[in-house]
């Protein structure tokens, strides 16, 4: 009997080590491919090895007295620290609040939840398209950030969401892409994503005894009808089919914790 | 990632492996001691066999004084009351690719063997492979063939539109057909003929059949009965007495349910002309896989249960009369699918029977369609679609 539950335990130990491996290189490829797609602003160099850091607008930056690399400051000093970046980015341009320009420019992509009464109903006609932001039509600020987009971009960005949409339709249209080892894919339970209410989470799921996020009813589908391996939070599919999932819902208030 | 779950499906499967190799090596003590946990655990987790109630349903329809009542006067044109039951849309592949459809299917048919007295027959719904291969229809075949009772076939989309019903007919005959059952006239209908869609796309079979296959792709066309068949339809009725319960069977609901889906068929209206001069029409169908039902004009329509999946709602169209079935748990691969059975009363009218695996069966009245709701309404969902 001794030496058998010793080797069930090497076994044991021996699968655990190698699925922790598995998971830990589908984890680390899923980290980098997400770290890839994200653009990385260029920061100047400091002359004695301190910590730069830059502003969202991507061009002020101020380099951090004392601060070595992989040394924290405490929450006054990088308040203290805050406050002159955005004093130096008011001193570059100092007519604009950048507050004001943000829910004021028509041509933001949406504008604050509180200043637009039934905005619901609003979004439901296209993803910030061009029409909605001519700026020969309309008297606008203009030079910072927000203000210095134009249709093209709004084109742009509407081609890259609906492609990366795209990406999520045909996963989850397929058995394969899906990884599923019985031959189901999403859409034999869900045609255009019906019933998948992404707009109910988080909520508590009782049959997993938890909150729940859509991307872990994702993986709960995943595992169980599909018959697949779950994917990590981070890989390019789990990204792509919470996409194509949440842009069938368009239009549907949120409603989290809803049964 | 590290907190695996397990669904209901998992665990019923590692307590019955857990009970089965316990019971390869013991001796009859032992064995009744297993037993008797078994029995016990059963009893401890709320679970009934669901052929308890199931058999009073159909023992009372079939023999009831309640049959027929207000109907038998309605001049009967000498139809005797009788039962059948249904299963459909099994989509299987083969056994070895997916145990989990073909174990479905299976429990369909034990519940129908399982019916005392036996029912007339037992309609096969359509819809047997998922993707028309041969292998797949063989093996639903060879599952369908273990039932007691006669079957009769119907074809779904799922099985044509590989090789255009080629295999289908050659293990099951013509698609059309009709047939007299105690005082009703039975027709079964091809309803999902679709206009070519793939010779100008240059598709392989195969990619017509996986076209065909998805609810929710605009590539493909409508379903239709056609124009042939309804001429069939119309010859085939022709000597038939309008006093005379017609019974139909068709894969596709025959009116216009949710066109993007193809819960719809095309000629529609047409069908239901040919049907109309009738008094009592029902019109029993597959395809949407959830509790569904209709009455227009003179026709009642009843949408059957999936034994694979159940569809959500459509998020429009859906008939008036329908009552939904509350939604299913996506933790439970039986819930929202089964089987059910029909009752033939003595008017010609049918009562359904929607027999929801591990939830209590539903009864939908022909009094409650022929009344447009105003009578004997089943109860209403505790949880609708979102």
């Amino acid at each position: 009997m001794k030496p058998r539950t010793k080797m069930a335990v090497a076994v044991l130990a021996g699968s655990l080590a190698a699925a922790s491996a598995v998971y830990l290189a589908a984890g680390i490829r899923a980290v980098r491919t997400y770290a890839q797609a994200l653009p990385a602003h260029q920061l100047p160099k400091s002359q004695g090895g301190n910590v730069v850091v830059q502003l969202c607008d991507g061009q002020t930056t101020a380099e951090i007295p004392g601060l070595k690399p992989g040394q924290r400051m405490t929450r006054a000093q990088a308040l203290e620290f805050s406050r002159k970046l955005m004093a130096e980015w008011q001193r570059k341009h100092p007519d604009r609040g950048w507050v004001m320009a943000q829910a004021k420019n028509p041509g933001a992509a949406q504008a604050p939840a509180g200043s637009a009464a039934g905005g619901s109903g609003k979004g439901r006609e296209t993803i910030a398209g061009p029409g909605t932001s001519s700026a020969a039509k309309f008297k606008s600020q203009q030079g910072d950030t927000y203000a210095s987009f134009h249709e093209r971009d709004f084109v742009i960005w509407k081609a890259q969401t609906d492609t990366f949409v795209e990406q999520g339709n045909k996963i989850f249209h397929s058995a394969q892409l899906l990884g599923s080892t019985i031959g189901v894919s999403c859409d034999m339970c869900h045609p255009n994503a019906a019933n998948t209410h992404p707009e109910t989470y988080p909520k508590y799921q009782e049959q997993l005894q938890r909150v729940a996020l859509l991307r872990d009813m994702i993986n709960w589908c995943i595992e169980n009808p599909v018959r697949g391996a779950t994917l990590a939070p981070d890989d390019p599919k789990m990204r792509a089919l919470e996409a194509y999932i949440l842009a069938q819902r368009k239009g549907v208030p949120l409603a989290y914790g809803k049964h | 990632m590290a907190a695996r779950h397990k669904s209901i499906e998992t665990k019923y499967y590692e307590d019955r492996d857990c009970v089965l190799r316990a019971l390869r090596n013991c001796d009859r003590r032992t064995f009744l001691k297993i037993s008797a946990a078994t029995m016990g655990a059963v009893l401890a987790r709320g679970l009934t066999p669901p052929h308890t109630f199931q058999l009073v349903e159909i023992a009372g329809a079939a023999t009831g004084p309640a049959i027929g009542k207000g109907f038998a006067s309605e001049g009967a044109a000498g139809s005797r009351p009788f039962t059948f039951a249904y299963i459909s849309d099994a989509h299987l592949y083969e056994r070895t690719l997916n145990q989990r459809f073909v174990r479905a299917i299976v429990k369909a048919v034990d519940d129908v063997n399982a019916l005392d007295p036996q029912p007339d027959f037992v309609l096969y719904g359509g819809d047997l492979a998922q993707l028309g291969e041969p292998s797949q229809l063989e093996t639903g075949r060879r599952i369908l063939s273990g039932l007691k009772a006669r079957v009769k076939m119907m074809v779904g989309e799922h099985d044509w539109f590989l090789d255009l019903g080629e295999k289908w007919q050659q293990l099951f005959g013509p698609p059309t057909y009709s047939f007299d059952w105690k005082g009703v006239h039975v027709v079964v209908l091809q309803s999902v003929y679709e206009k070519d869609f793939w010779t100008a796309r240059k598709m392989t079979p195969l990619e017509r059949m996986q076209t065909v296959a998805g609810l929710d792709n605009a590539l493909q066309s409508r379903f239709e009965v056609g124009e042939k068949q309804r001429e069939w339809l119309k010859n085939n009725l022709a000597k038939v007495s309008h006093a005379t319960p017609i019974l139909v069977f068709s894969h596709s609901p025959l009116y216009k349910y949710y066109r993007p889906w193809n819960f719809w068929t095309e000629d529609a209206e047409q069908v239901q002309a040919i049907l109309r001069p009738f008094n009592k029409v029902t019109v029993i169908h597959g395809h949407t896989h959830q509790m569904l039902f209709n009455q227009i004009g003179n026709i009642s329509f009843y949408g059957m249960l999936s034994t694979a999946w159940p569809w959500p709602y459509a998020p429009e169209g859906l008939p008036k009369l329908t009552v939904q079935m509350n939604r299913a748990d996506p933790f439970d691969q039986f819930d929202g699918c089964g089987d059910g059975q029909a009752t033939v009363l003595a008017g010609g009218t049918v009562d359904k029977v929607y027999n929801l695996w591990d939830r209590n069966p539903v009864t939908v009245k022909a009094s409650y369609l022929r009344s447009f709701g105003k009578a004997d309404r089943p109860p209403a969902p505790q949880f609708a679609s979102y």
